[in-house]
């Protein structure tokens, strides 16, 4: 469909084919793209004018000292945080329009490692598929659980594990998912220096299948045969 | 990985926290002590006269199942706010509105339904009869999802806030004004000889019409927390 001068409405067929073939296009290819974000904490102005995009196979961390958004900007990636300004996109449409069908494809862990002390670890990982729109099984919960190094913790209440093992139950998440997009704040907290090795692996795993990451973090992290770009708030 | 359906979903819900719920059982068993306790105290404070106590009985029931339902009202979404379950649960592919109507839903078989099931027993206390016992456990089945239902709106709307257990009772409180008198009027009715119909007609119809709003309206309050 297309508009003549007058207002109206038209059929023409090559910009309506354009449209499949980049609509076709788009999805083999996922990007994220932020045009001229500024977000507020109160009445405080974290950051203003913010451009980046995120293609295929990228990893970028965001840097900044404490208080600067850095959370801030990755809830507001997520659609938690309403933007004062500006736009994030998620395959050229913006994220509030993809409601959400953008979130079968991004997977988010925060500060907090929403996981219940209650609940075995297996139990917990089957629940946050569950929540996320799916279920695994419990050999595939297993497996996940033991990449995470979870081995004979599977069935124990998180109650008994360590602050590191919870994160660890935490970050299995990213391995049961097909996310396209992860997107980590401090995914490093607690974690032992085995646990931050086997996170830089798993996150070159998930780049080389064409997926993209972004993080934050306090300690270096570096994946091999990738470049990582910073975006620094101040 | 197989994609879940909506009903498995709801399903997984209620099957989360009825499994939360067995494994930390107080939490369950305080709001029925407490409801227990308040019915027995009215015998015991207003004297023994039968003719008396059959008067006031359901409206003593209705006030305490009442009492009792905003008691477990702020845990309703509280812990998932504090362990972060809830982020997550706002990015789920699916509506919140579903996970929102699968809490509900197993918040009142954790509350209301244990509340209309013990009801009968304390109803021997103010020596009903046995017709009007029926009707008053009827009631409370159709009536208690509703105080579910409104409570979860005032529950994610206070959520996070100091003192929102005490705030959370006052916003819904008044709202259920009318399941009281109706809840209430029914067991009245069947005491006076008339029919109870009218009044179980218009619970069940306050049900089913909170059944269609509430989840949506305490899904957006919980976005509104959530900023």
């Amino acid at each position: 469909m297309g508009c003549t001068a007058d207002g109206a409405i038209v059929y023409n067929p090559t910009l309506f084919c354009f449209r499949r073939a980049t609509r076709f296009f788009m999805q083999q290819a996922p990007f994220l793209e932020v045009k001229d974000l500024a977000c507020e904490r109160g009445d405080h102005r974290l950051f203003s004018g913010l451009n980046f995009a995120l293609a295929p196979g990228e990893l970028m961390q965001v840097q900044g000292p404490n208080g600067s958004g850095k959370t801030t900007l990755l809830r507001s990636l997520c659609g938690f945080v309403q933007p004062v300004q500006g736009t994030v996109h998620w395959n050229g449409q913006d994220i509030g329009e993809w409601d959400d069908d953008f979130h079968a494809e991004m997977c988010y862990l925060g500060h907090l490692n929403a996981i219940k002390d209650e609940l075995s670890a297996l139990e917990n990982l089957q629940m946050s598929a569950g929540l996320a729109g799916y279920t695994v099984s419990d050999q595939q919960a297993v497996a996940a659980l033991r990449r995470m190094g979870l081995q004979r913790r599977e069935h124990l209440p998180v109650r008994v594990l360590s602050q590191g093992q919870r994160r660890r139950v935490a970050l299995a998440r990213l391995l049961i998912g097909d996310a396209h997009l992860w997107i980590l704040d401090e995914p490093l907290t607690a974690l032992d220096v085995g646990a931050v090795g086997l996170m830089q692996e798993l996150i070159g795993e998930h780049l080389s299948k064409g997926g993209m990451t972004i993080f934050t973090t306090h300690q270096p992290l570096h994946v091999a045969g990738v470049e990582t770009r910073q975006l620094v708030l101040s | 990985m197989n994609k879940l359906s909506l009903f498995g979903l709801l399903g997984l819900v209620v099957r989360r926290d009825l499994l939360l719920a067995m494994r930390r059982r107080t939490d369950v068993l305080t709001t029925l002590v407490f409801f227990v306790m308040v019915v027995s105290l009215f015998p015991l404070g207003v004297g023994p006269e039968p003719d008396m106590l059959r008067k006031m009985a359901s409206g003593v029931v209705w006030v305490a199942a009442l009492l009792a339902s905003m008691l477990s009202l702020p845990r309703m979404f509280s812990a998932d706010h504090a362990d972060g379950t809830l982020e997550q649960m706002m990015l789920a592919p699916q509506s919140l509105s579903v996970l929102v109507l699968g809490k509900i839903l197993a918040h009142w078989m954790l509350s209301g339904l244990p509340l209309a099931l013990i009801a009968p027993v304390l109803g021997l206390q103010f020596d009903m009869s046995v017709q009007a016992l029926w009707i008053l456990v009827l009631a409370l089945l159709l009536g208690t999802p509703v105080l579910s239902m409104i409570g979860a709106i005032g529950a994610a709307l206070t959520l996070g806030l100091r003192g929102g257990g005490v705030l959370v009772s006052l916003l819904v409180l008044p709202l259920c004004i009318p399941v009281l008198i109706f809840g209430a009027g029914a067991v009245e009715a069947v005491n006076g000889g008339m029919s109870a119909v009218s009044n179980l007609a218009l619970l069940g119809a306050f049900m089913l019409f909170a059944l269609v709003f509430t989840p949506f309206v305490a899904a957006q309050a919980l976005r509104i927390s959530m900023e």
